[in-house]
Parts: structure tokens; sequence; C-alpha cells
């Protein structure tokens, strides 16, 4: 097997975390079929195909699901979150800027890049002046 | 190609539990062996006579072979198939299709659990993915409170009609010495309890508890053997939709719907006919999401189903009537105790919680997080 193409292989987690790092929010999308995918895969689901490539994801999204973990004070409450980015995949992450417990279903977020220690992750914050409906809740 | 799955040919002729509750100093593997010997005592059957094991315990990946070795069995069926909780109901279709076919006589399908007196928390068989970790979400919980939040905003279901979930398997545990958490509980009492994650109380979440349980199969031509009243395998099916919670794609409807659908169809019997339902209640949100996925009530309904108390003795659907992972049994994986509870009740067992007359039982099981679902159809010689 020869790859003719000049990219090096894809290292899911590590690429992805790489990119994080280097302040940018990256989904995979495949050449073929021009989906999205995430969580970051080597392989695209259903069809398998492998041509997936990193675009960087426009930071938009949409409140699908929310809950707040209680945790014993003074231990503040977190949310999490799962989010519809604009491009079409769900991830788990967590809304900040607001109470835990005021996320609402079909609130328009935009992402952040957060520092956590070591590491990086998106986090999303309420895209002011929006709500539920004209972020388009999608039931 | 027709569904040739062998209705009614495997019975079940023993179902056992055993130290649901707290068991210090026993291991999980010895709990699932005391279950084990009890099981297959109802059905006057010994160890030795297992040629079809199956199995998955909490912290051993190769169970099989290790509870072979305990048992000192040489089995011909070694099964350790793991899908979560509802692995068990998983091993009651392989075990039916195994006896059926002539693969094994005896099938031995046993779980034990030490997690309360162990690890005193909910020991996870599964690290959480990195693109979940990195959000600290307390799993599985986090997973369940995610959908409930969902069939809140969808359908209008209430925190009180979750609560309703939670009385009604506390006043079946009511009727159950065995049910670990006993005594009186309201729905203002849930609504007051702790939070852990919202929508979710410590009351609409199950219990931490040592426990185990086993069932006997044989093949229904020598079930009468073996037993009174053998308890038929009419239909058993799964299905399996993903495991991370960002990975189901509606929130508000799981595999149960396609599992279900497939069990009721080899078995010939509907929602209308089935005398008790014994699902897998890891949190109230789940009862609620069965319910509708399994076909007793329209999606969404689910909520407004079990108010009033529906589901609780002298209500007209008996639901979880051990008292359910919420208030009788839940050492990590549930499963297998959906099965026991459907066998005892079949085989008129029941004590004070009997459900008069009743022929046939809908057992099912789920697996990660509402990632796997396994119904199972059983019932009496009169259903075959």
């Amino acid at each position: 097997m020869t790859d003719t193409t000049t990219s090096p292989p894809t290292l899911p987690e590590r690429d992805y975390l790489r990119f994080l790092s280097e302040g940018r929010f990256m989904l995979q999308r495949s050449r073929s079929s021009g989906q999205y995918v995430f969580y970051p895969r080597v392989a695209e689901p259903r069809t398998g195909a492998t041509d997936l490539e990193w675009v960087e994801a426009s930071g938009m999204g949409t409140v699908y699901a929310t809950t707040v973990m209680r945790q014993r004070p003074p231990t503040p409450n977190y949310n999490v979150a799962l989010i519809d980015v604009a491009e079409g995949p769900r991830m788990m992450s967590r809304v900040e800027g607001i109470d835990p417990e005021a996320v609402r279903i079909g609130m328009a977020v935009k992402a952040r890049i957060e520092r956590n220690g070591e590491a990086c992750i998106v986090v999303f914050h309420p895209v002011e002046g929006q709500n539920a409906a004209q972020a388009g809740d999608t039931k | 190609m027709k569904d040739g799955f062998p209705r009614g040919q495997a019975a079940i002729v023993g179902a056992a539990t055993y130290g649901i509750g707290e068991s210090p100093g026993l291991e999980s593997i010895d709990l699932a062996v005391h279950a084990s010997v009890k099981a297959l005592a109802q059905a006057g059957l010994n160890p030795a006579d297992v040629d079809g094991l199956f199995v998955c315990l909490p912290q051993d990946f190769l169970s099989g072979l290790s509870l072979s070795e305990y048992l000192g069995i040489h089995p011909k069926v070694t099964d350790n198939n793991r899908t979560g909780g509802s692995a068990f109901l998983t091993h009651l279709f392989w075990a039916s299709v195994a006896l059926a076919t002539g693969q094994c006589e005896v099938a031995l399908i046993a779980y034990g659990s030490n997690q309360r007196s162990g690890a005193g928390k909910l020991v996870s068989a599964q690290k959480a993915p990195y693109f979940e970790a990195m959000y600290r979400p307390m799993m599985p919980v986090a997973a369940y409170a995610l959908a409930a939040s969902r069939h809140m905003h969808q359908y209008g279901t209430t925190r009180e009609q979750l609560a309703e979930v939670a009385v009604s398997a506390r006043q079946w545990a009511n009727k159950n010495p065995e049910a670990f958490m006993r005594g009186p509980l309201s729905i203002d009492d849930v609504l007051a309890a702790r939070m852990v994650a919202d929508p979710l109380s410590v009351r609409d979440c199950c219990l931490v508890t040592d426990g185990a349980a086993a069932i006997v199969l044989t093949r229904a031509d020598r079930a009468r053997d073996h037993a009174k009243r053998p308890v038929h395998v009419l239909g058993a099916a799964a299905a399996t939709t993903h495991s991370s919670i960002v990975a189901m794609e509606d929130l508000t409807v799981t595999a149960a719907r396609e599992s279900g659908q497939r069990a009721f169809a080899q078995s010939g019997y509907g929602p209308a006919d089935i005398d008790l339902v014994e699902l897998y209640d890891a949190f109230t949100i789940n009862t609620i999401l069965f319910l509708e996925d399994l076909g007793f009530c329209p999606k969404g309904e689910g909520g407004r189903f079990v108010s009033g108390g529906r589901i609780a003795p002298g209500g007209t659907l008996p639901v979880n009537t051990n008292g359910g992972g919420l208030s009788c049994v839940h050492p990590g994986m549930y499963g297998l105790f959906t099965l026991v509870e459907s066998t005892q009740q079949l085989m008129g067992l029941a004590g004070e919680r009997q459900i008069a007359n009743a022929k046939l039982a809908l057992a099912h099981g789920n697996g990660g997080t509402l990632s796997s679902q396994v119904t199972a159809i059983l019932g009496t010689a009169e259903t075959l």
C-alpha cells in the first residue's frame, strides 16, 4: 500500500488536542461525502471512508440537552451540556458565562477555547441577543 | 430471512438471588456462586450438570473462565458477553439458541457484585472517553439527566412524574422482604432529596448495593423434570445504538423500540397481553422511556402514564414488582434481577407481592448509557 497523499496519517485524539493547544477548534470532514465527523476518528461512520480532513469549526452551536453536576459545597456546581454544532455533529461540553442552572435547551452558543491546566478544551458561551427561536431549536 | 428464534424451546427452571444489600467479606465471585448453587438446587441440579455458562462479573473480564474453574466445571459453551447491565438478557438470548440447537443441556446465567461493601460506590465497567472526560460528567447519571432534560423539554414531563416512578418502586419494595430500601417515600420526599444531576435527585437514582443473581435453563422437553412451573423464553431480542451519550441520535428514543418489537413478534404477544413488566430502572427516566419504547404508551406519554399509581401495587400495570434498581437492589449491573423477578412471579413464588394468575412477563435490560437494549418475553406453559 502506497500513501499517495503527502499529509501525515490522522491520529484522532492527539491531533484534536494538539489543534486545541494551538487555539484551533477543528472538526473532521470526509472529502468524498462532505459530512462532518465528531468525535475524531480514523474512518467516517457507516461509509468507512478514510478521507477525513481537519477543518476549522465555525464555533456556532445550539444546546441540545443540559444538566448541572451538583457538588458538595464549597465546590461550585458546573454545567454539562450536549451541543449540536452548526456543521452537524453533537459534542459534550459545558456552557459558561451564566449560572449552570440557567442554561436552556435551544440556546444559541459560541465556542471558546479554554486553558484547563496543561490541556485545552472547547467550552461554549451564550450568544448575546439571541434566543432559542432565532437559533432554531433542533427538536 | 424469517426470525427463527426458538420460541418457547428453552425454559428457566431455577432462579435465585443472594446477598442483596450488604455482604461484607465476600468477593463478587463468591456471591455469584452462592446465587448459582441456590438456583441449581431449586432445579434439583448441581454445578457438575452445567455445560453452558454465561456470566460477567464487574471487574473480571475473563469471568467465564474464573467461574468455570470455581464451580469445577468444563462447559462446552462459555459466554462472557458484556453489553453493560443488559448483558444477562443478551446471555438469555444466546442460551436459548444454544439449548435449542443442542449446543448444551443445562445453561447457567450468573452475576454477583460486592460493590457496596467493596468499593462503596458504583464500579464502572468502562473508562470515559477523552472527549467526555474533559468535561467531568458524573457518569452514568449525567447521561440519564441529559435524556431527562430532553424528555421534559419535548414532552412536558415533570419532576413529579419522574418521582412517581420512584414512589411506585418503593411501594413494591415494601412488599419484598429482600429489598434494601423499605419504608415510606412520597413524591415530595423525592423532590426535596439532594439534587445529583438536574433534574435527577438522589431518589431518582438507583441504589448502590451488593447482590447476586442466577438463573438456570434447560430445553423445554425436560424442563418439567426440574420445575413445577417452568418459565419459557418466548422471545428475546437485542439492539445497540451507541456507547457514549454524545452519539445517541435522539435522547428520547431508545433501541428498546426495536428490541421490543422483535421480541414481541417472536412471542406472538403484544403489550396488552403482558401481566407484569420488569424494567432496568437505573434512573426514574428509564422506566418512562422504556414503557414508551416497548409500546405500553405512546412516545411522550410516559410521564402521564406512570402517574396516579398506575405502575404501583394496585395499579393496572405492575412494573418492577421487586422494588427495582431504585429500591430493591442495584449491584452495578441489574439486568439479571429482571429475569429472576419475572421467573419468581410466573412460578408463583413472589409472596406478598405476587401478581395473581401471572402468565406473561416482559423483562428488559439496559446497558451503557441507554446504549444496549435487550427485551425478553417470558411465559408459563399455558402461553406456549
